[in-house]
């Protein structure tokens, strides 16, 4: 993900249009799980509307993934947008569980005893 | 059915519009259904790829133990198909695929996401990403079409991601003993190889189960000892180390 080829034109990929030829996120790209909510400042009248789209979509936590589905767009350009928005503050984050913790056992048990839960 | 999660959690976000959010016009599906947002208390995500084959039940067993109808998103890949698709536009290898996906809430604090990912070699590009930071990865299989898995098994071992095997058993499936099964997806003796019916939430939510299971008896050693260490030992604590035990006496139960 971090090596994306940067001469990629942006005709090759229409929906590329909406993020004006980026498909850069300017950094690690926030995961598809990752949670996104937007934040009570008042929206920017400049807003392109598929930023505004998303912020209507972000009323309540919902993965990056599900920002996409309900969007209709691909997740690498919802990752796009969803970073410009971070980055103006209109859009908070709550980042995925870190690898680091995906062996911890007593993180697992807690998925596990979820999942019991449900039978 | 003890799992009402989806909707009427009064911890979930009311899905009323914010006051500037008047202009809802074009948004594609309805932007306000119950049950749309994650619990306000979550704390982060985690999750779990149901890789293999077309048809297999992927999106049955998602759509089963999700909490929201399943959603599906293209995934654009580039690069991907070299050498196995056919491009018809030279110098475009642009591609999508089409992902399911649903989601657990767990203990209101965690949600899961499980993603379904098609198994075939060419989309192994598409999945590196998806796998990354995944806790490990459910292979669907159909007995009458083993082959067809071999593929979703193999990008898992390439990948390093644990993985556990359910067999989505089709009516008229030909039945095979787990010895047989093993054999001929060559399995590792400890990957989980259970049955299931995807369309049966007891039976989807096992095979989860098994998962977890599995990823916490190969979680390492010192995951499962994340007590605390010693609280700080006095400082004038002769020695850090343990004492050596005596050669023999301790010797680990050996098999």
């Amino acid at each position: 993900m971090t090596d994306r080829p940067e001469d990629r034109t942006p005709s090759a990929v229409r929906p590329y249009v909406i993020t004006r030829g980026r498909s850069d996120t300017g950094g690690e790209p926030l995961a598809w799980e990752t949670l996104v909510m937007a934040t009570d400042a008042a929206f920017p009248p400049s807003l392109q509307p598929e930023h505004h789209k998303i912020l209507t979509h972000c009323q309540g936590l919902l993965s990056v993934a599900e920002v996409a589905a309900h969007l209709g767009q691909p997740p690498s350009v919802v990752q796009v947008l969803l970073s410009d928005l971070v980055a103006w503050g209109l859009i908070v984050i709550r980042p995925p569980i870190p690898p680091a913790e995906h062996t911890d056992v007593t993180m697992l048990r807690k998925v596990l005893h979820g999942l019991e839960s449900r039978l | 059915m003890a799992s009402k999660a989806v909707s009427d959690d009064p911890d979930r976000a009311s899905g009323q519009p914010g006051p500037h959010t008047g202009r809802t016009r074009d948004t594609p599906g309805p932007g306000t259904q119950p049950g749309k947002y994650v619990s306000a208390g979550v704390v982060g995500a985690a999750k779990i790829l149901v890789v293999g084959p077309l048809g297999v039940g992927k999106t049955t067993l998602i759509g089963t133990v999700s909490e929201i109808k399943p959603l599906s998103t293209e995934a654009m890949m580039t690069q991907a198909g070299a050498g196995v698709d056919t491009v018809l536009t030279p110098g475009k290898t642009t591609t999508t695929v089409a992902l399911d996906f649903g989601r657990i809430t767990i203990d209101g604090a965690l949600v899961l996401y499980l993603f379904g990912t098609p198994g075939q070699q060419r989309f192994l590009p598409a999945w590196r990403d998806l796998a990354k930071g995944s806790l490990g990865a459910l292979a669907l299989v159909d007995t009458r079409d083993l082959a067809a898995s071999f593929d979703a098994l193999g990008n898992l071992e390439d990948l390093g991601l644990p993985f556990a095997v359910a067999v989505n058993v089709f009516p008229g499936s030909p039945q095979y003993t787990e010895h047989e099964l093993r054999a001929a997806l060559d399995l590792l003796p400890d990957t989980p190889l259970v049955a299931c019916d995807a369309r049966n939430l007891r039976s989807s939510v096992q095979v989860l189960i098994a998962l977890l299971g599995h990823l916490i008896d190969t979680a390492p050693p010192e995951a499962h000892g994340l007590v605390p260490p010693p609280a700080p030992a006095p400082a004038s604590a002769p020695a850090v180390a343990p004492a050596p035990a005596p050669a023999g006496s301790t010797a680990t139960e050996s098999l």
